[in-house]
């Protein structure tokens, strides 16, 4: 079994359900993504259109992120999905150095490496993906790459010729796949981010690995339950006032 | 025709989150550095020896084990503390995963810094030996096993060439990082660490003969030149990748990565060269000290900026 991937692109409408639906299913804290639609706005006025994007770990047959991690905390599953062991990730980041694609990242939370699974633990109970599940227009196709009459394995079929990956210069091997994408949506580089350009957000960097309440002497002594604490209460706090501020202007 | 072309395909992303900053910044860049200084005492030493009496350099037997030591121990102290849960370094050992030259550099490095240890053991009391006085078990020993000193260096010198070039190794496996895909990344930690190894031990060669300090100063100069030959091919010539040339390209626009990087070039190799070369003509020791000191913060400079500037990329 050889589980993948594939979004249709031009099915997507950007509605941002997956990125929703991952970020509950494993609850992904703040400032971290498992999943993301980035939107792209191509061409010159007038004529213009908005592309989306879903972007999330490739689950690489060749997966640099495998071969680089010192403890094997990032390894195989016998279904193909390079899947994450925190308990033994040092947090060396080296794999964030070796994913070509960006898709780990340092959890805020437990300061170890993290990334899309696939949602192995509900493909472990049958289910699909939370994902999937969210997808409004199935614009998120799942299955077994290895059974010829598999939807991704049809649907890849039906779309030869216009199915691709990212970065293949890479020689990962990713079995995440895109229909309907380009260069100007695949390639990072082949796309401006303007500052002020963002819609909602002017975060453009993040300029912290993890947990950015802790810092380097944090990390030797939150065995012994200091910090923990209090970076608990600050996020706490902080979603607290967030929350208050919001609902005082209407939201809810 | 160009232009309209680039015109027609401009593609702006208007909502994403905010993307990763620089994950690997200066405290990997202390690492490095102070690994070269670590090794390349080691090599430079072992040069010396080959070419000089050991009376010509008094001592270096017992001072060069206690500047790769304190070194060595800063590099793995600097690696230690980049770790998000040092405590489970512990894993590597535990836990290793040979693919991953994280792993393979882990072992060699304790492994070389067990050995030099030893070797500064038996260095210190052979220099001292009235050092512990008759009851202090280590220099008992130490003493007693004093040829291991010299039985160990064709090994330790044998071991020193993976510890130096491992990180680039690291480099390679870095994959998303394209500017340090380049072959020529193992000799640039090579010339780093002959570099950081011969400035180092100029700060102790006071008392040394002038040849044997015309020879350091010549080590010197000659890594720095080559080091320096290799950043600037690497900093103009094209690559293959547009990952590479889309970082060059925005270091080549300016902007405070520009001045770090000339700034580096300029105290670090272009300097210390020059300075090096005159000290040797008259055997000037605070010329050729302070081509010493220049080298080894310009080292730090150009690692910090090759260090940073690919990350600064997105990568999706």
């Amino acid at each position: 079994m050889k589980l993948g991937f594939l979004v249709d692109l031009n099915l997507c409408m950007g509605c941002k359900g997956c990125e929703i639906a991952c970020k509950v299913e494993n609850e992904v804290p703040l400032s971290s993504w498992r999943l993301r639609v980035k939107y792209i706005d191509l061409g010159t006025f007038p004529d213009t259109r908005r592309s989306f994007t879903p972007l999330r770990c490739n689950h690489c047959e060749n997966a640099p992120c495998e071969r680089i991690c010192p403890v094997s905390a990032l390894h195989y599953l016998e279904n193909g999905i390079v899947n994450v062991d925190s308990a033994r990730c040092i947090g060396c980041a080296g794999c964030m150095m070796a994913c070509p694609y960006g898709a780990i990242y340092m959890d805020p939370e437990t300061n170890t490496a993290d990334k899309c699974t696939y949602c192995a633990h509900r493909i472990e109970s049958g289910m699909m993906p939370a994902c999937v599940v969210a997808c409004p227009v199935e614009a998120n196709i799942f299955g077994d790459l290895d059974d010829d009459h598999s939807n991704i394995s049809l649907y890849i079929m039906e779309h030869k010729g216009a199915v691709q990956v990212r970065k293949p210069e890479k020689h990962t091997s990713p079995t995440h796949f895109y229909v309907g994408g380009g260069n100007q949506t695949l390639n990072p580089l082949a796309h401006q981010r303007i500052e002020g350009f963002n819609l909602f957000n002017d975060i453009t960097k993040l300029h912290h690995v993890g947990d950015k309440n802790h810092g380097i002497l944090d990390r030797f002594l939150a065995p012994f339950g200091g910090h923990e604490s209090a970076s608990t209460n600050d996020s706490l706090l902080e979603s607290k006032i967030s929350t208050e501020s919001h609902e005082q202007e209407g939201g809810h | 025709m160009v232009e309209s072309t680039i015109h027609a395909t401009q593609a702006v992303v208007t909502l994403d989150v905010p993307i990763q900053g620089i994950v690997w910044g200066s405290i990997i860049t202390v690492n490095m550095w102070a690994k070269s200084i670590g090794t390349g005492v080691l090599f430079v030493a072992a040069y010396l020896w080959f070419r000089h009496n050991k009376e010509d350099m008094p001592n270096l037997r017992w001072l060069m084990p206690i500047i790769a030591f304190v070194a060595l121990n800063v590099f793995l102290f600097f690696t230690l503390i980049d770790l998000h849960q040092p405590y489970r370094m512990i894993n590597i050992f535990l836990h290793p995963h040979w693919t991953s030259s994280i792993t393979v550099g882990a072992w060699l490095a304790s492994i070389f810094l067990g050995l030099m240890t030893a070797m500064m053991a038996i260095g210190v009391s052979d220099a001292f030996p009235s050092l512990g006085g008759k009851k202090c078990q280590i220099t008992k020993i130490a003493r007693k096993n004093s040829g291991f000193y010299e039985k160990i260096m064709p090994f330790m010198l044998f071991l020193a060439l993976p510890v130096t070039m491992y990180t680039a190794i690291i480099m390679a496996q870095s994959s998303a990082r394209e500017l340090w895909q380049a072959p020529t990344e193992v000799m640039q930690m090579m010339w780093a660490a002959l570099m950081a190894g011969s400035a180092a031990l100029i700060f102790i060669s006071g008392s040394w003969t002038k040849e044997a300090r015309k020879d350091l100063a010549l080590i010197l100069s000659v890594a720095v030149f080559f080091s320096f030959a290799m950043y600037m091919g690497e900093y103009f010539f094209s690559f293959k990748s547009s990952e590479a040339e889309a970082t060059l390209a925005y270091v080549h626009s300016g902007g405070e990565y520009n001045i770090q990087f000339w700034l580096g070039m300029t105290l670090g190799f272009i300097a210390p060269f020059f300075l090096a070369i005159s000290a040797m003509k008259d055997d000037n020791k605070t010329l050729l000290r302070f081509a010493a000191l220049l080298a080894l913060i310009g080292l730090a400079l150009a690692k910090d900026v090759w260090l940073k500037i690919p990350q600064l990329l997105p990568l999706s």
